[in-house]
């Protein structure tokens, strides 16, 4: 099977990068076109719509607080998503099998029903504020990867390394902290990369728990397109595709993208 | 330095399984004793259970004057090598080492040399900056055994710490540890399903089945006198005959098996007899003859084993694997008569019904 591809192999792999590549080339080519609306080919190139996101507070706004909430539920999803990776591998013959399924549960429930009833509970029912109601819904959100990925990485740990320190005198937490920690760094790692950007990128639950005054920036993305239909867009798009694309490459040159894909 | 592990009737389980039952064992000061069985016989967990991995159900652990049935894992002070080496892959070979120093308070001068001092022990100096991952397998294990050694611990459990070897590799970790372990006269378990390996590392064995200890002895005594029929078949006793005395005359005892046969046994060759027993033999025990008295057989099968031939033979008490000198060779469904040997067979108590 190592001979030539066949030519139409070679078309239809063509075609999906087509698909999948050309939306992207429209709103580059759109970003930076002169026009005062959205238009492709661009009629003429300039950076401007680059400057007028930074000039308008909506946007550095709402930037600000996606970061907040992404940084923050990606340590949530952390604190609770490192000790359930670790419990449901190191006691995986123990404990019940449907346990693992309830940590990527999150997953299933369409983020539509998630946002919706986040908004219904605790935001209108328990009266929480909307930064809150937020960190809690991307932390529910987030944490099926983080759990995912980390178990990923302990899957290969073998836990008789474990017990072999703690033979050697280290106290049970203190070897989780010397030992286990440091041999599944790279999926630590991985789940905060993939936590983040998860939360940065998402708009159906963000979409039920913002409102007037605090959004998150595909929010006001949404609420600009409504009002607006000028290459700002395409320019703040632009922003988080390179964003995206610069931690990818981090990711990437760093620990390599299987680590995601596991 | 020297300190005996003394086991009380320990019993353990996992869920409602259990896995060890009324286990007792006196492991002598300095003593290296082997407990040796099949997968499944209890024996990883009883080194789990003295680790302190799992909590017996029933019964006492001491180390000396130290009761340490109910002491945590990590202040047991017991050197473990493991069978998959488990050695911590982001530390260099030398802080392997220093590891059980360091949890001890040393100072990092300390660690260092005394971590040196045990590598070179174990010929490893020229590799104590590299990862584990960078060491072949008998490295792995020498750092491991380094590991386990230079915290001074007064107990050191071997979990078949030589089974991912190759062969010749095997032998020689296996002398190494050995004589480490004279060396510095402290106590060990060695936990392996290997026979040879067991009897040839240790002072006294501990042949283990489902949960249980059938015979704990010295190598010698439990290779030539087993004391049950499945001690016996696991030292390789192939012929396991259940006889009934039928008649006693001063020590001249006649016995009666199945299909019939019947053989004339003295006491004075084989010690005392009881009324219902099983002759053990190896096949080098059961002399394959033309005539005489002896249990009749067709010879089946013909194996060549270098000092001999052995035969499968065809008995009314079912299959039995004789021997015959090289210089007859017997062919296949020939008639004969089986002799046993008397000095090489083992009087067992009959087997309690299956």
């Amino acid at each position: 099977m190592t001979g030539r591809l066949h030519p139409a192999l070679i078309a239809f792999a063509f075609i999906v990068y087509f698909f999948l590549m050309g939306p992207l080339v429209i709103v580059v080519g759109a970003a930076l076109s002169d026009t005062g609306y959205l238009t492709f080919p661009p009629q003429g190139l300039t950076l401007h719509w680059f400057e007028r996101i930074f000039e308008m507070s909506a946007f550095r706004r709402t930037l600000v607080t996606s970061f907040q909430v992404a940084a923050i539920s990606t340590c949530f999803a952390l604190v609770i998503g490192i000790p359930a990776a670790y419990a449901l591998n190191r006691y995986r013959v123990q404990l019940p099998g449907w346990l693992s399924t309830l940590f990527v549960l999150p997953v299933l429930i369409p983020e539509i029903v998630l946002g919706f009833s986040l908004l219904r509970s605790i935001q209108v029912g328990a009266g929480l504020p909307v930064v809150s109601t937020l960190i809690v819904g991307h932390t529910l959100l987030v944490l099926p990867y983080a759990v995912r990925v980390i178990s990923a990485s302990l899957a290969s740990f073998d836990f008789t390394i474990e017990e072999a320190a703690v033979s050697l005198g280290s106290p049970p937490v203190k070897t989780f902290f010397t030992i286990v920690l440091p041999n599944v760094k790279a999926g630590v790692i991985a789940s905060i990369f993939l936590a983040f950007i998860t939360s940065i990128n998402d708009v159906s639950v963000a979409l039920f728990l913002t409102g007037p005054g605090i959004s998150t920036l595909p929010i006001q993305i949404l609420a600009h397109v409504e009002q607006f239909f000028d290459p700002v867009i395409a320019s703040v798009s632009v922003l988080l595709m390179v964003l995206t694309v610069i931690v990818m490459a981090v990711v990437e040159r760093t620990l390599g993208l299987t680590f995601l894909t596991k | 330095m020297t300190t005996p592990l003394t086991l009380r009737n320990l019993t353990a389980h996992y869920g409602a399984t259990k896995v060890l039952d009324d286990l007792s064992l006196d492991v002598g000061a300095g003593e290296l004793v082997a407990l040796l069985g099949a997968s499944g016989c209890g024996k990883t967990t009883t080194l789990r259970l003295v680790a302190g991995f799992l909590q017996p159900t029933a019964g006492t652990i001491h180390l000396g004057a130290t009761d340490l049935t109910r002491l945590v894992a990590h202040k047991r002070n017991i050197g473990l090598v493991f069978q998959n080496y488990a050695l911590f892959p982001h530390l260099t070979v030398r802080d392997n080492v220093a590891f059980g120093l360091k949890q001890r308070g040393l100072s990092g001068a300390e660690r260092g040399s005394r971590a040196g001092e045990m590598l070179e022990r174990v010929g490893l100096s020229a590799l104590a900056g590299r990862l584990p991952g960078a060491l072949s397998g008998g490295q792995r294990q020498r750092v491991a055994l380094a590991r386990a050694l230079v915290i001074e611990p007064p107990l050191l459990m071997f979990d078949e710490p030589l089974s991912n070897l190759d062969a010749k590799l095997r032998v020689e970790m296996r002398v190494e540890i050995r004589e480490l372990q004279r060396a510095n006269q402290t106590t060990a378990i060695f936990v392996t399903h290997d026979q040879e390996e067991a009897f040839s590392i240790s002072d006294r064995v501990a042949i283990m089945e489902a949960g249980r200890i059938r015979q704990f002895d010295r190598p010698e005594t439990l290779y030539s006198r087993p004391a049950n029929a499945f001690v016996a078949r696991f030292v390789g006793f192939e012929n396991l005959i259940p006889l009934t005395v039928t008649a006693r005359d001063a020590g001249r005892i006649t016995a009666e098996g199945e299909g019939g046969i019947d053989m004339t046994l003295l006491e004075d060759d084989l010690g005392p007899i009881p009324d219902r027993f099983i002759l053990a033999t190896r096949p080098d025990g059961l002399r394959v003859l033309y005539g005489g008295h002896g249990i009749p057989a067709r010879i089946g099968l013909r194996t060549y084993v270098g000092r001999a031939y052995h035969y499968q033979a065809e008995t009314p008490a079912g299959n039995l694997v004789a021997s015959g000198p090289l210089g007859q060779p017997r062919e296949h469904g020939e008639t004969a008569r089986l002799v046993p040997e008397p000095e090489q067979c083992s009087i067992l108590p009959p087997e309690a019904a299956a």
